[in-house]
């Protein structure tokens, strides 16, 4: 927790552009101190879609979350329960959250969600492509802001 | 959490050199079979109930048949595999001098095959490969592993290491993430094991029959969405032996029955 906490801290002294040269699918997005202000689709996210996917498998949440998920057994536990995300973080936090968890602790387990490249032997089927959509993204991050207690 | 861990770890490294940040000390180390339910710990157990001694079974009348061009049966050449065959597999993947590099016990019955009995080729996975595999495993249950020691393979063993300390794939893990730093914990409801490999050929419920550790590497590498290597690739050996180095001393179980 501390050592995320610094990394915050120094995100929070500048503002960086994040380009994505090179990966011309990916809509460019811009980190404002520790989060992204600005929706990727320029929309608001669909809140119950977005609880469907994070519920399913092939999203990957809960492989490693739990939640407040009374239908589902299979649950992780090797990141926090999400419940009270939304208290926690805000909606521009949890954006960049999802799109480069990394940002906040750079030797996370969590993925980067809208990155396509720089990876390892990508499986064929999954190259070049981020393992969820601009809009995919808007919908968990807007799911993700009503977990409140 | 994090600092204290890391003292933890330091204090470790101090007294135990050849391990690096985040492995597993030797006394720490457990068989997957100690992650598993009971129900599957007392299938293993009993030679009557563990489906992977059918396999082991039909690998003893493979051993005593001849095939090929050389008409010639395992058996011929070795003779009783209950004293040629005792502790064998504890060290494979072993070095193979006319190739230069490891080979694994799968790979050493294919090269028998070939140039000893001169029969076509067992293809990976196929039922009588993982039969005659399982039964010359099964000659070394209770063997403690020593696979690595040969100074020859320390290249090998360290890339190994060095290819399970590596992230890949989409979701960017390392066999390390999940198997040194989080074992005991579940992903969605599968406990994650050490990845201890010793009992290979394992009986597995989900794939209902036996496969290799090959299989069982390549199906975590399509789960963090990496492309697999190829059966027989020299990176899988070498993940292969250095796993089995990295449980040197644990007993073989072959054939173990996993989840
Ligand atoms: C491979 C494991 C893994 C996966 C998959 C994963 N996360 Fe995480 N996540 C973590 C870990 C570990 C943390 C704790 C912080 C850290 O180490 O980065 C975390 C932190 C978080 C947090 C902040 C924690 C809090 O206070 O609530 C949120 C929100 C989150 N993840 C959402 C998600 C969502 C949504 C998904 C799916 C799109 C997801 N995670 C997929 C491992 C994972
Ligand atoms: C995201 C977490 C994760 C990653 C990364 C991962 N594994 Fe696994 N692995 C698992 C889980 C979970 C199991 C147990 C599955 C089961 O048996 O149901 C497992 C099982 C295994 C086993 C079987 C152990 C036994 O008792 O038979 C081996 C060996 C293994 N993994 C090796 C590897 C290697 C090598 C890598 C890297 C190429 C790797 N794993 C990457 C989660 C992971
Ligand atoms: C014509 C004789 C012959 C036959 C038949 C034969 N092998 Fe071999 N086997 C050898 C020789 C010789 C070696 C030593 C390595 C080499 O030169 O190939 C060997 C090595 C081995 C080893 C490695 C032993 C060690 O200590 O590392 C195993 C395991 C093995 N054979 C299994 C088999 C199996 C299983 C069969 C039947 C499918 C078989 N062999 C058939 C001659 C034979």
């Amino acid at each position: 927790m501390a050592r995320s906490k610094v990394y915050i801290a120094v995100l929070l002294a500048s503002v960086i552009h994040v380009a994505n040269a090179g990966a011309d699918e990916l809509v460019p997005y811009e980190i404002t101190g520790d989060g992204i202000t600005t929706s990727l689709t320029g929309a608001p996210g669909d809140v119950a879609r977005g609880r469907t996917l994070v519920l399913a498998r092939t999203t990957t949440c809960i492989l490693c979350h739990s939640g407040p998920f009374p239908e589902t057994r299979f649950q992780g536990d090797l990141a926090p329960d999400l419940t009270g995300a939304g208290n926690r973080w805000t909606v521009s936090q949890l954006r960049l959250r999802l799109v480069d968890a990394s940002r906040f602790n750079p030797d996370t387990i969590m993925p980067s969600y809208y990155r396509n490249k720089g990876f390892v032997r990508v499986g064929r089927n999954y190259a070049g492509n981020p393992i969820l959509s601009a809009a995919e993204i808007e919908d968990i991050v807007a799911y993700l802001a009503t977990l409140r207690d | 959490m994090i600092w204290w861990r890391a003292i933890a770890v330091a204090a470790l490294v101090a007294t135990t050199p050849a391990l690096l940040a985040g492995e597993i000390p030797p006394d720490a180390r457990r068989s997957g079979y100690s992650f598993v339910s009971p129900d599957t710990r007392a299938m293993q157990d009993d030679d009557t109930s563990n489906p992977g001694m059918l396999f082991v079974l039909d690998g003893e009348a493979l051993w005593g048949k001849k095939v090929g061009s050389a008409d010639k049966a395992c058996a011929d050449c070795h003779g009783d595999a209950r004293s040629s065959m005792k502790g064998v597999a504890a060290r494979y993947p072993a070095f193979e001098k006319a190739l230069g590099r490891p080979i694994t016990l799968d790979q050493r019955i294919k090269l028998c095959r070939a140039n000893h009995q001169q029969a076509s080729p067992l293809p990976y996975e196929s039922r009588d490969i993982l039969a005659l595999s399982a039964f010359v495993a099964h000659q070394s249950r209770g063997f403690p592993i020593t696979a690595g020691d040969d100074p020859q393979l320390s290249a090998f063993v360290a890339q190994g290491r060095s290819l399970f300390m590596q992230r890949e794939g989409q979701l960017n893990l390392a066999c390390t993430n999940c198997h040194d730093d989080n074992f005991d914990k579940h992903l969605a409801g599968s406990p994650i094991t050490q990845a201890q490999p010793t009992g290979y050929p394992i009986y597995r419920l989900e794939w209902q029959t036996l496969g290799s550790l090959e299989r069982r590497l390549r199906s975590c590498m399509t789960g963090v969405r990496a492309q697999a290597y190829d059966y027989g690739a020299p990176e899988l050996v070498a993940l292969e032996l250095y796993l089995m180095s990295r449980a040197r001393g644990m007993p073989m179980e072959t054939p173990a029955v996993r989840p």
